[in-house]
């Protein structure tokens, strides 16, 4: 064993002690509420910490090794690392530390309410289950981590199991995750039965052995399973249910990252397990990603519950990333590999983004929610008067997901665009025109996401406060605001200063492809495909700043006016303001329904009470204009109705009698004798 | 396209010069003097906004006038505005009435200094043949600083721009511009 | 060195310095089209003046945001100015980025702007965000797909590549996905302007307001800044559709007279396009905001043909 072996392996004991620890003292502190807390999210943090530094030493090249046979049947327990491994285990830790300190401080509001015991012992499996799933190199512990990450992270949905729509969400993600899992079953198995082996290291080399209809039969099933995870459209439909109903820290965790483990396997699945694909997978992915985006974040844009908005973005991001996914898996089977490779750097490069900011927007919506008491952005409103820096955190969270510079999320979309924009060099005209056309999703969904989060910023913290709560609303916790000024810093800084990223996820793609990614970058700037492109992000920052302060100096120089004098909210005069004069944020999104009613196909209903003696005098005026999701009324509703007709049908062989059940039992094991025989 | 194109073509400006005005006793400057900052200022570009304290729109349709070719208000550098905070001028017509009295205060407040009141029209001046009504709280003077009156029931346009230059102390300006043209028949 | 800062010296100059003439120049010839005279073309200059010697009023219900967006829109105009390609196909700070990188200066401004129209709390505002924001995102498919043509046509996204291809190999310019390409880019500048028929700038009533909604509670310097910022956008977006697709006279080495006759050129070409938008006001009446998907998805299909063109002429 060498000594970064040795480094490796003290860094993923420590993890795992640390996660250890953390749940053991969650339990047996159960009694005490306050220290339950503390040191189930201690333990967390220190692991988190590990897995960072873990993550960080396998990016450097550092390797792991670790097998235990005896733990596991079929192969037993095996792990190892390679850089695609360690930047998930990476990304995880990215989001895993903030969202651990807040949690300290966020949990403090379920003392006396639900189990902190429970959530302290959830959280830690939880995070341990997705690490080890990033490091899995068998198929079975790959499926007992993947298993272990989806019920801990359902424990965790259910906290506030009162609730009957947490318990229809915790429902509709134990549904989904385990259709998903029984899709990634089968997949694995056709696989190890096809290449005869089941450790994952191995499937590459082995993959060719493999006869085409089972390649792409093994191709669709993990994609399922794995998009069912990542929460592609239409594939979606857990996610915006299942997020907001878990406690904030851990919806930053599943928006944040869990979902990315889905894009993990579509990654490990286009570039690794089945070796080069052919071209319709890539367009597959390609086409799924664009509609997951689009889709995505046009829900995100109607939705009222804030979390719910977040949730729905995260879908957004998920299809941006498999964009490059499923570019880069195209460049490859038109062996354009330097290509594949960018295509790759944009979409991990993404991956991390999306895993620093989309916490930082779930911890900005638990502070909102934990000083308003809801969770419906019609009933906040003026809460940067309120709460200044979280506002601050939050806006800084809304600029970097909406891609807009000098943020991280800019780099990663530029990045993305680059890719997309350099398949003129396919030559294969219907190749081109899809790649035209997921420039435009991409872009679409780029100025949707603005909207959203003009939509999601300026209704919650904007103009004067709409309802009661929110006038008495209160800054968050020190432990809160602290970690999410951590993650807003960390926007700017993967925003101004990519190179140290990048010069690490070049290599992790040059593993995969086999080639260096066609693009150059140095503290000046990133340059795609010889001069293709150039950004120079820190410059672009510098020169914005320096500009920004320049202008008021010259106002002032050239004599301006600097009186300024508050007065009321110009109203034609009317004679006082309130929040009812406000725009809602219903009313922000109409432009967008009415442009995709096909899609949201709304329900208005306007029902006006007029006074009895007459119809002039109008009593209550009631007004509802809901988007009706159509994956839920033409997809899942007739799946659903068939399952439960079947489930009735099944029912007859369900007596309650234990003896009939032996009896069955036993059929069945002779049965299996006679066909194993 | 191609026709309209020819119509404009074919079609001469219209804009004519200003006579002086029918009756320049109509117009009276107020106590308040505008200072000779704001004038100068105020001498190459004016926005004004429009405020109906309650008039009988005989005002508006003159006023409404001062935007057609023949007038063309903006030559001067003027030009009506959708907000007090974009204003420099508030042109006040009629006679205020209640429930516009502090509607006109609060426009009048949200007009951001330096600023001129107009008061436009004989309503505007001493609440014209509704002075004493019920719903009348008094001429534009009561409610908020007027700088000049233009009386006339209605006033011509070419008055109601002739109050405008006079309390920014420009009568002259219409020959200035177009020393050339002759004044209208 | 010194060439280098003259030239980004000259470029900030005549995209601070030009805007106010060229809105006074479009109002001027609408006026004359209108049978007016008008104000001179020289009018915006002294409105600005005026607003800079105002107080500011602002509202009481507003945050930062609200006085932090009038500075945040110049400073992206001024320096979307610095690496456009206005006189040379060697724009020394060229480096900063490339067209996609100025589409998104472009909406980090509206992104603010959209920000500050809701956070006075008035309903005007709002209806301006909502509206601006929606103009926005549907522009922003035709944008890219017409960057994919030029992709297409030159190889490359830089700016000054492009300018620089189109200016050494005319025979690019007579295919018919460039003209499809120059439509397609015209109507999303005019959308992303506010210009009609898209939205009317010279519109007093709030209901048919897009860009004026937003900025209806401005005041002063704030305004002052706003308006100038307005006018430096339609500025560069015409500039920007001057030389990507007619890059005639743009100095392709930096000599002084090379970039006099640049500035000639740029000055008649903003000319010709500002008078076409000033004809085109003056045919055309403003669209109602629920047909605008429909002009948008025109621009779109444009856009994608012109992709198509060049894909089979490659």
């Amino acid at each position: 064993m060498t000594s970064s072996e040795t480094l490796t392996l003290n860094l993923l004991l420590l993890a795992l002690g640390g996660f250890g620890v953390g749940a053991a003292g969650a339990v047996l502190a159960a009694c005490r509420p306050g220290v339950s807390r503390w040191a189930g999210h201690v333990g967390a943090l220190v692991g988190a910490m590990a897995a960072f530094a873990l993550g960080v030493a396998g990016l450097a090249g550092g390797t792991l090794d670790v097998a235990i046979p005896a733990l596991l049947p079929v192969g037993g327990f095996s792990l190892g690392m390679d850089r695609l491994s360690a930047f998930f285990v990476l990304v995880i830790a990215t989001a895993a530390i903030p969202s651990a300190i807040y949690a300290i401080a966020y949990t403090r509001a379920y003392e006396g309410r639900s189990s902190l015991a429970g959530m302290g012992l959830g959280f830690n499996a939880f995070l341990a289950g997705m690490v080890l799933v990033a490091l899995a190199r068998n198929v079975l512990t790959f499926l007992v981590m993947w298993e272990a990450m989806s019920l801990a992270s359902y424990f965790l949905v259910m906290t506030e199991a009162e609730h009957r729509e947490t318990q229809y969400a915790g429902w509709l993600y134990l549904v989904t995750t385990h259709a998903g899992f029984a899709c990634l079953l089968i997949g694995f198995l056709l696989m190890a039965q096809g290449t005869g082996t089941m450790n994952l290291g191995e499937w590459r080399a082995a993959s060719a052995a493999l006869s085409d209809p089972v390649r792409h039969a093994v191709f669709v099933l993990l994609a399922l399973g794995f998009g069912a995870k990542a929460g592609v459209v239409p594939l979606h439909i857990w996610l915006p249910k299942a997020h907001p109903a878990a406690p904030s820290h851990v919806s930053a965790l599943m928006s944040g990252v869990m979902i990315k483990l889905g894009v993990y396997g579509l990654i490990r699945i286009g570039f690794d397990w089945l070796g080069v694909g052919v071209s319709w997978w890539g367009g597959a992915v390609l086409v799924v990603a664009a509609v997951s985006a689009v889709l995505g974040v046009l829900y995100a844009l109607v939705e009222q519950d804030l979390k719910c908005l977040l949730a729905y973005s995260s879908v957004e991001n998920i299809g941006i990333i498999l964009l490059g996914v499923g570019a880069g898996m195209l460049f490859q089977s038109y062996h354009l590999d330097a290509l594949a490779s960018l295509a790759l750097v944009a979409s991990l490069y993404h991956t991390l983004n999306h895993a620093v900011f989309k916490p930082l927007l779930f911890m900005g919506a638990g502070a909102v929610v934990h000083a308003t008491g809801t969770r419906n952005m019609e009933e906040m409103g003026g809460l940067i008067k309120r709460m200044p820096q979280t506002a601050a955190c939050f806006l800084v969270g809304s600029v970097a997901i909406a891609a807009l510079p000098p943020f991280n999320g800019f780099i990663s979309e530029w990045l993305m665009f680059q890719s997309l924009l350099l398949s003129f060099q396919i030559s294969a005209t219907g190749i081109n025109l899809l790649f035209a056309l997921s420039i435009a999703a991409l872009a679409l969904t780029s100025g949707l996401a603005a909207a959203c989060f003009v939509k999601a910023f300026g209704i919650t913290f904007l103009a004067l406060p709409r309802s009661e709560q929110a006038e008495r609303a209160h800054e968050a916790p020190w432990a809160m605001r602290g970690t999410m000024a951590m993650s807003a810093v960390a926007c700017l800084a993967l925003g101004m200063a990519p190179v140290g990223l990048l010069r690490l996820l070049t290599v992790t793609a040059a593993d995969l492809t086999g080639t260096d990614a066609d693009v150059r970058f140095n503290w000046n700037g990133i340059v795609a495909n010889d001069a293709f492109a150039v950004v120079s992000p820190l410059w672009i920052a510098v020169a914005l700043v320096s500009l920004l302060a320049l202008v008021p100096i010259v106002l002032r120089i050239i004599g301006a006016n600097g009186g300024r004098r508050a007065y009321e909210t110009w109203g034609c005069g009317r004679a006082l303001q309130t929040a009812r004069f406000e725009y809602t944020g219903t009313a922000f999104a109409n432009p967008f329904k009415r442009v995709f009613g096909l899609l949201y196909r709304p329900v208005k209903e306007l029902d006006i009470q007029f006074h009895p003696e007459s119809r002039l005098f109008v009593e209550t005026i009631a007004y509802r204009n809901e988007t009706r999701s159509i994956f839920e009324e033409v997809l899942y509703g007739p799946i659903s109705r068939l399952v439960q007709r079947g489930a009735q049908r099944a029912r007859i062989v369900q007596s309650g009698s234990v003896h009939l059940y032996l009896l069955y039992i036993f059929v069945a094991l002779v049965v299996l004798l006679a066909l194993a025989g | 396209m191609r026709a309209l194109l020819r119509k404009i073509w074919t079609t001469p400006v219209v804009a004519e010069p200003l006579a002086p005005a029918d009756d320049d006793r109509q117009i009276e400057a107020m106590a308040r003097q505008v200072d000779a900052r704001a004038q100068r200022l105020f001498g190459r570009s004016l926005h004004i906004r429009e405020v109906d304290a309650g008039s009988c729109n005989g005002c508006e349709l003159e006023i409404g006038a001062l935007n057609n070719p023949y007038y063309d208000l903006e030559r001067f550098g003027m030009h009506f505005v959708a907000s007090p905070r974009h204003a420099d001028c508030l042109l006040v017509t009629g006679p205020v009435t209640r429930n516009m009295a502090d509607p006109l205060k609060r426009t009048y407040d949200a007009t951001p200094d330096p600023k001129i009141v107009v008061a436009v029209g004989d309503c505007a001046r001493d609440c014209g043949i509704f002075a004493g009504g019920y719903g009348v709280v008094g001429p534009v003077s009561a409610i908020v600083p007027v700088d000049v009156v233009v009386g006339g029931c209605p006033p011509t346009p070419q008055l109601i721009l002739a109050g405008i230059l006079a309390a920014l102390d420009r009568r002259g300006t219409f020959q200035r511009i177009h020393p050339t043209d002759g004044p209208i028949a | 060195m010194i060439t280098k800062i003259a030239i980004e010296t000259i470029q900030l100059l005549i995209v601070g310095l030009g805007a106010p003439l060229l809105v006074g120049l479009v109002r001027r010839v609408k006026a004359r089209l209108q049978g007016r005279r008008g104000a001179g073309v020289l009018q915006p200059y002294a409105d600005l003046r005026k607003l800079l010697a105002k107080e500011a009023v602002v509202s009481e219900t507003t945050s930062w945001i609200f006085r932090f967006t009038p500075y945040l829109l110049v400073a992206t105009m001024l320096l979307s100015a610095l690496l456009v390609p206005l006189l040379t196909t060697r724009t020394p700070l060229g480096f900063l980025g490339n067209i996609i990188v100025l589409m998104y200066l472009f909406l980090l401004g509206t992104f603010f702007l959209a920000l500050a129209g809701l956070d006075a709390g008035s309903a005007f505002g709002g209806m301006g965000s909502s509206r601006e924001m929606a103009v926005a995102a549907l522009a922003e498919p035709t944008v890219m797909i017409a960057i994919f043509a030029m992709a297409l046509r030159v190889g490359n996204t830089e700016l000054d590549e492009i300018v620089r291809r189109g200016a050494t190999d005319s025979l690019l310019l007579l295919t018919p996905g460039h003209l499809l390409a120059f439509l397609a880019f015209f109507i999303v500048a005019l959308a992303e302007t506010g210009r009609l028929p898209v939205d009317n700038p010279a519109t007093h009533l709030e209901l048919t307001m897009i860009h004026e909604a937003m900025v209806l509670e401005y005041s002063g310097r704030y305004l002052m800044l706003i308006e100038w910022a307005a006018g430096m956008k339609l500025l560069i977006f015409l500039a920007l559709l001057s030389n990507l697709f007619f890059p005639w006279g743009v100095a392709l080495t930096v000599t002084p007279a090379a970039v006099a006759v640049a500035c000639v050129a740029l000055v008649l070409k903003v000319g010709a396009l500002a008078v076409g938008i000033a004809m085109l006001e003056t045919a055309v009446a403003k669209l109602r905001l629920f047909r605008l998907p429909a002009l948008l998805s025109g621009s779109f299909a444009l856009a994608l043909l012109a992709v198509v063109s060049f894909l089979f002429v490659k």
